[in-house]
């Protein structure tokens, strides 16, 4: 790629093939298909079969004589996950969802051959009585903001003309041609944009920082190793438009003088994988990534490393040793990797997301970015919605939109018409947030005040049946395996912590117990060398703030209110409701149910396991959990 | 009742070896090529026994402490042999508040393995894991590369009697 004229030519020309998917531009017929059929390729739509329908869709267009007219393409994650496999139909918009190969036949000669939509298998949601809705005015849709992921379930990932269509690699050419080092870096401090990886650390500062640097070798270093259990938002990314984070890594290329990168990402993500090495290959043929980038004499190019499951390996000097083949393990700062980072050289590390957000500030300006979100956490956060909540997925919204906005409105409540109980942001290093913060407006600045971080972006939906004392054990459970163990504080202080919780979920703690986890958890925030450590109690903390009843309640009543905690139930029978079925007593793994045949039964407790597999049997209701 | 971890004898074949060795020569002078050479060498050889070790630690001159403490820091590293099935299912948070714990121990009761090992005739082998991604699909199980998903503990038998 020698010049912008090139890459526009080749945007002109690839344009036509995606305008039918453009809502925006009102379906303008164009390209060389009249339909496209866009399926997710997603890894949780994969998971439920989209390749399959894929294959299925070519062979009945195949047979329908349709492969001139029809157009099948791959895409990245639309969001909805809950709903998958997900295929969409343009133009007329048609959003079919959970979809089965056995439906494709008819899918293809109704509605791709005669035109007559198959009302019957859309998300119902869609469906009015005055005909279609648009997938953008539905309650997931509407009120999110699509930025980091403008592109993913529009484009097909494997070609790299439709990210050129969708104004890719205009970003860099602007850069290159029109903009000093210095403006770039101002765009990004007046755009506000911070790390979406965790700490929300400026990035016009962090790239700045290592501006200033002088060194013969720089690096740029993207995170791609989403370790935060609950979070696919950088997963997204990468399988639905990796060009987007090639270009903005060679921009940052470019601004810190560093003519080397590399994406450090899940060796769990294959599928990422796999996109990213075609997205690798494409850039250099094209020449947007290697020598010479636009003529204008810049050099730049990407290698991959793969994660091998370490969480640790997502704090930034910990990712850095490891990609010089060493134990992941962190070392203290400073100095900050700005300054000495891989191979002791300046290095600047960004989130999967935070460089998503780069070519489009670069091209509708700071401005436009700062025009959204709140007053200190500018522009948009995609979250992976999960947990207890009917539409699991993957949002983005705006800085600023309310937990209930996101649960009830995005999500679509809770299923069963349980109550919401809290919701876990952050991960390892976040907190639980009680329904009394139901309605603060989301940004970095009030989760910290509430005890929680935004962290990658995992939003966990807890109901009345979740016990807090065993989400903050299940945290705990994970940081000591994943302690890398090199400090004290976090090597034993989580250890510590773990054995206390064990002893509450066991009732056989005191409440002196919960003074000793504050001090030890105030101990190591002071003390571990990183952010694992230093954030390691934040689930402990944050529940026992927020939800202190419930744990006295597990050391004073010694009873475990949302039913969860085994070793404080017991099960017992309502002689008043049971039948005698003996559906209880022929499924019991312990021979502990007896009683005749048509009378009341009884639960021995000294035999019972509390397996509850008499209370998913019994058809009476009978069985009774305190 | 569990049982021991087993190790089984070394069983790599020259094929391998040879399939090593150009690895390691493909990776010759590059910065930082011991761990993308190291699991490349699972891929080969299915797991990192201390043979395999070994061969990486003299081909790349490297000692043999510093390949041993990266082979047991990070999870993917395997020093055991895998089961020809391998289960593995996600702890992730979306899952375990949705039950993957009893998916877990169903699994446990019913190889009578605990995670981490492999049943003695080498079927099957169980591991935890943390998110697979396929949240919305939750409690998951992968088993290879096939994803099962919005499990309950009563299916977990079916499923398993479909890998022979």
């Amino acid at each position: 790629m020698k010049s912008l004229e090139e890459l526009n030519a080749i945007r002109d020309k690839a344009k036509g093939q995606i305008t039918l998917r453009l809502d925006e531009e009102g379906h303008k017929a164009g390209g060389a298909y009249r339909t496209h059929v866009l399926v997710c390729g997603g890894t949780g739509c994969t998971s439920s079969g989209s390749m399959q329908i894929i294959d299925k869709l070519k062979e009945e267009i195949e047979k329908n004589n349709l492969s001139n007219d029809v157009s099948v393409v791959m895409t990245g994650c639309h969001g909805l996950c809950a709903l998958g496999p997900i295929m969409i139909v343009y133009p007329e918009g048609a959003f079919y969802s959970m979809v089965n190969v056995d439906d494709i036949p008819e899918i293809v000669s109704e509605h791709l051959a005669k035109g007559n939509v198959v009302t019957r298998l859309l998300y119902d949601e869609t469906v009015t009585d005055e005909g279609l809705k648009s997938m953008h005015e539905t309650n997931f849709y509407k009120k999110q903001h699509r930025v980091a992921l403008r592109n993913c379930g529009l484009i097909n990932p494997e070609v790299v003309e439709e990210y050129i269509a969708r104004d890719g690699y205009q970003a860099l050419a602007k850069v290159l041609k029109e903009m000093s080092r210095d403006d770039v870096v101002q765009c990004l401090l007046d755009s506000g944009l911070r790390g979406r990886g965790g700490g929300g650390f400026p990035t016009g500062r962090k790239w700045q920082l290592a501006m200033g640097n002088e060194a013969d070798q720089k690096y740029v270093c993207c995170n791609a190793d989403e370790g935060d259990p609950g979070a696919f938002m950088d997963r997204s990314v990468l399988e639905g438009d990796p060009h987007v984070v090639l270009e903005a890594m060679a921009i940052a290329g470019y601004v810190i003088g560093a003519n080397q990168g590399y994406i450090y990402v899940r060796a769990e993500y294959p599928i990422a994988i796999d996109r990213l090495e075609i997205a690798i290959k494409q850039a250099r043929e094209l020449g947007v990534l290697g020598k010479d980038i636009f003529g204008t004499g810049f050099d730049f190019d990407i290698d991959l490393r793969l994660g091998a499951g370490a969480f640790v390996c997502g704090e930034e000097t910990a990712l850095m040793t490891s990609i010089e083949g060493n134990r992941g393990e962190p070392h203290p700062r400073p100095p900050f990797p700005a300054v000495k980072g891989l191979w002791e050289k300046p290095t600047i590390l960004n989130n999967v997301e935070t460089y998503a957000n780069i070519p489009q500030i670069i091209l509708k300006g700071a401005d436009w970015f700062a025009g959204m979100g709140t007053e200190k956490s500018k522009g948009t956060k995609v979250f992976a919605l999960g947990g207890k909540v009917n539409n699991v997925g993957l949002v983005e919204i705006p800085m600023g939109t309310t937990l209930r906005e996101i649960v009830e409105e995005i999500g679509g409540g809770i299923p069963g018409g349980k109550k919401f109980k809290a919701a876990q942001t952050g991960g390892p290093s976040g907190g639980c947030i009680s329904a009394e913060n139901y309605d603060i407006p989301i940004d970095y600045d009030n989760l910290i005040a509430i005890g929680s971080m935004m962290g990658s972006g995992g939003l966990i939906v807890m109901d009345e049946d979740d016990c807090m004392v065993d989400i903050a054990k299940f945290f705990l459970e994970f940081t000591v395996d994943e302690s890398c163990g090199k400090c004290t504080p976090c090597r034993i202080g989580t250890t510590r912590l773990l054995e206390l919780l064990t002893k509450i979920t066991e009732g056989k703690a005191t409440l002196e117990d919960l003074d000793k986890i504050e001090e030890i958890a105030s101990y190591m925030k002071q003390n571990a060398l990183c952010a694992l450590g230093q954030t390691a109690a934040n689930p402990v903390l944050s529940t026992l703030k927020n939800f202190r009843d419930e744990y006295v309640a597990h050391i004073v009543d010694k009873k475990c209110p949302a039913g969860v905690c085994k070793s404080l139930l017991t099960y017992s029978i309502d002689p008043e409701k049971c039948k005698g079925c003996r559906a209880c007593a022929k499924n019991c793994p312990a021979d502990a149910i007896t009683g005749e045949k048509k009378q009341p039964h009884e639960i021995d407790v000294n035999k019972c396991l509390k397996c509850g597999v008499c209370m998913s049997k019994c058809k009476f209701d009978a069985i009774v959990r305190k | 009742m569990s049982m021991v971890k087993k190790t089984v004898p070394f069983e790599g074949t020259k094929e391998q070896e040879e399939q090593l060795l150009q690895v390691i020569k493909a990776h010759k002078g590059q910065k930082g090529a011991l761990m993308p050479v190291m699991q490349q060498a699972q891929d080969i050889y299915g797991y990192l026994p201390i043979e395999v070790q070994k061969i990486i630690s003299d081909e790349m001159d490297i000692p043999m402490e510093k390949i041993y403490g990266v082979a047991t820091f990070y999870a993917q590293f395997a020093l055991q042999p895998k089961g020809k099935y391998r289960i593995s299912v996600c702890l992730g948070t979306a899952c375990y508040v949705k039950g993957s714990g009893k998916i877990y121990e169903k699994l446990q009761e019913l190889l009578q393995i605990q995670g981490g090992e492999c049943t003695l005739d080498g079927k099957f082998s169980l591991d935890a894991c943390r998110c697979v991604g396929a949240c919305g699909l939750a409690p998951v199980m992968m088993i290879n590369d096939d994803v099962h998903g919005r499990l309950t503990p009563d299916e977990v038998q079916g499923i398993l009697e479909k890998y022979e």
